[in-house]
């Protein structure tokens, strides 16, 4: 059975209806004639579906990101690169199977792409942790995106994650640590990066991985600095408050386009990737050609000297205490020292 | 080492603790009036507040506590400390010129919560005299002089927004320009919420300047301080070339809750304490409040600052 989210009911309800008349039993035998009837409900599922689907909630694009059905990194790799060799460990303590890693191709261009993996059943889940990577997976993560750059390999990193793993473990061999030098050192990396969240981009385990001259976001994908349920239970005090929440933190590819905290936005199939899955993976490897092709065309210096203005210049704030004074987006900063 | 196995049994579960988590044992009483003693000793005692220590329940006169830099006389309990009460502990007088004093955060989301985010913020600027959670400036320590940023858990848990993150990349960049070292005292309770992802931005807007700052090989010291946790543990506060924390202070990515929530596993004891992190090999070393000068004036000297020059220049 098809996994059917809760504001989808009218199309499935017309979807039903439509099937029922087109399977009438009698129609024939009675002389019914039901052309008509079913052209009529197929333009209003077509409207139906239309609608619903555009003017969908911060909320009910959570679902759509979270669907069990929706295309995950590895069906990007496999969809839209060729030739994947997977590499595997961070060389200290294990190999996390929540962040997937390797060589492949994209397009003929010999790429490094990394990613988080969900998995899709009870088993597949558990060897992946829901997605969620441990330290090892972000130390892993860099020991790849380090290779990439000895050896020239543009870097390329699918985001879909609801976080990094929380537990003891993870605290012990220190996640914060893993993160922050991933960040530090991804501003460093002399070859072009591009990160695409394709479903969930969760807080700091999204980011972990998503420091790139260029960042991508699927149209139904989500990009926050906590999930609307932790955000709901912290601020409202109430987990019933979960749609809210969604709404105020602003987390929709089209909000964060708007703020400028991403660079593009990649269309989805009609009803979301899970839909068209063949079409969501052409769609993005569309936008990943594109954007490759104009880093590529930039010096390394460039790059450097752009990705640092880039996150730079991300936060809003007020500098004087003048009534009136301007709500300054900061300018892009002093040049950083050019790389040796 | 014990670990845990790769298994999730809760999903959707956010993996940072809330920007304002109030720290878990800062709960010591204020009373106005010293309680009534056994012994006669009460008229010596002038009126004033009283604080008692969480830890070992001994009754502290305000004024003592102050002149101890707010360290249990009897067990050495860190009680919290105001960003200005450090800055004046560690810097010469008269030698710290803040940067961007006014700089305040602005409703970037128009944030609809049950309250709003500028209500939030005018209430905390009055109850904390402060304009955000950290105050930024360069200052002389001894002979050294030195580029500092100090968090102030008391304004927002010390969440990170866009003025934690401006100031501090500010900071980091004028050290990098001129030449300092560079100490960053923090307590936070990571992102701050209010500002969604302009907030978590800043993780990558720090580390990326700190990036810079260590490729000039100028040195950085992290002072981790009850608590530091999250956002901006998973950033600055765990980039420094030595992380020093305090004694007792809890330090982590996640908040103790959401991993119990998330692993149904018991905690280990201290789970998540600087002994837990010093023990676990991920902290230099710990550093009561009223060292920390000292090692910070001693460990800069092996970090490459020339002492004379440096003194030469300020
Ligand atoms: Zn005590």
């Amino acid at each position: 059975m098809r996994h059917q989210l809760d504001f989808e009911k009218p199309i499935i309800e017309l979807r039903r209806k439509l099937d029922e008349l087109k399977k009438h039993p009698d129609a024939h035998a009675l002389g019914l004639n039901l052309e008509v009837e079913i052209e009529q409900i197929e333009k209003r599922l077509e409207e139906t579906r239309c609608q619903v689907y555009s003017e969908l909630t911060a909320w009910q694009r959570v679902q759509i990101a979270r669907h069990p059905k929706r295309p995950f990194v590895l069906d990007y790799i496999r969809g839209a690169f060729t030739g994947f060799v997977e590499l595997h460990g961070d060389r200290l303590f294990a190999d996390d199977r929540a962040m997937v890693g390797g060589f492949a191709q994209l397009n003929g261009h010999r790429v490094m792409v990394i990613g988080t993996q969900k998995g899709r059943d009870t088993k597949e889940n558990i060897l992946r942790n829901f997605g969620s990577a441990h330290p090892e997976g972000y130390r892993k993560a860099l020991r790849l995106m380090r290779l990439a750059d000895k050896f020239g390999l543009p870097i390329i990193t699918l985001i879909d994650t609801a976080g990094a793993y929380p537990g003891i473990g993870a605290e012990e061999r220190h996640i914060a640590e893993a993160i922050a030098v991933n960040l530090r050192e991804m501003m460093l990396l002399e070859v072009p990066i591009i990160a695409a969240v394709v479903g969930e981009g969760g807080s700091g385990g999204a980011l972990g991985i998503g420091v790139a001259d260029r960042v991508l976001i699927l149209e139904n994908a989500y990009y926050s600095v906590i999930s609307p349920e932790g955000c709901a239970s912290i601020l409202w005090k109430d987990r019933a408050a979960t749609a809210k929440a969604a709404e105020a933190l602003k987390i929709t590819a089209k909000e964060l386009k708007a703020f400028g905290l991403v660079d593009a936005v990649v269309p989805e199939p009609l009803g979301g990737a899970h839909n068209d899955p063949a079409d969501a993976v052409a769609l993005l490897k569309v936008q990943l050609l594109i954007h490759l092709d104009e880093l590529q065309k930039l010096s390394s210096g460039d790059r450097l000297r752009m990705r640092y203005q880039k996150f730079r210049a991300f936060g809003l704030f007020q500098e004087n205490n003048a009534p009136g004074s301007e709500v300054a987006q900061p300018e892009a900063a002093p040049t950083p020292a050019q790389p040796a | 080492m014990a670990t845990t196995p790769f298994i999730k049994k809760t999903l959707g579960l956010e993996t940072a603790e809330p920007a304002v988590t109030p720290p878990p044992h800062n709960n010591a009483e204020k009373v106005l009036k010293k309680p009534k003693l056994a012994g006669g000793r009460k008229r010596d005692i002038p009126e004033g507040l009283w604080n008692k220590c969480p830890k070992c329940s001994t009754l502290l006169y305000d004024k003592d506590l102050d002149a101890n830099r707010k360290v249990c006389i009897r067990c050495g309990y860190h009680f919290p400390i105001s960003a200005r009460e450090r800055i004046n502990s560690l810097v010469e007088t008269c030698s710290f010129e803040e940067m961007d004093a006014n700089m305040t955060s602005v409703d970037a989301l128009q944030f609809t919560g049950v309250t709003s985010y500028s209500n939030k913020l005018e209430s905390y600027q009055k109850s904390t005299g402060l304009k955000d959670a950290v105050i930024t400036g360069i200052g002389r320590l001894a002979d050294y002089r030195l580029a500092l940023g100090v968090m102030d858990f008391s304004f927002l848990g010390g969440s990170m927004g866009s003025v934690v993150g401006e100031k501090l990349t500010r900071l980091i960049e004028a050290a990098t320009d001129k030449g300092l070292p560079l100490v960053i005292i923090s307590t936070s309770g990571g992102a701050r919420m209010y500002e969604g992802m302009f907030s978590l931005m800043q993780m990558a807007k720090t580390s990326g300047a700190l990036a810079y700052h260590a490729r000039k090989k100028l040195p950085y010291v992290s002072v981790l301080t009850h608590p530091t946790t999250a956002g901006v543990m998973a950033s600055y506060a765990s980039l420094g070339d030595l992380i020093i924390a305090e004694p007792g202070a809890m330090i982590g990515f996640a908040g103790p809750r959401v991993i119990k929530d998330t692993t149904q596993a018991e905690l280990p004891p201290g789970f998540q304490t600087a002994e837990f992190l010093l023990d676990h090999g991920l902290i230099d070393m710990i550093v009561p409040r009223n060292e920390m000068k000292a090692v910070l004036c001693n460990v800069l000297d092996y970090l490459g600052v020339d002492r004379k020059r440096l003194a030469a220049l300020g």
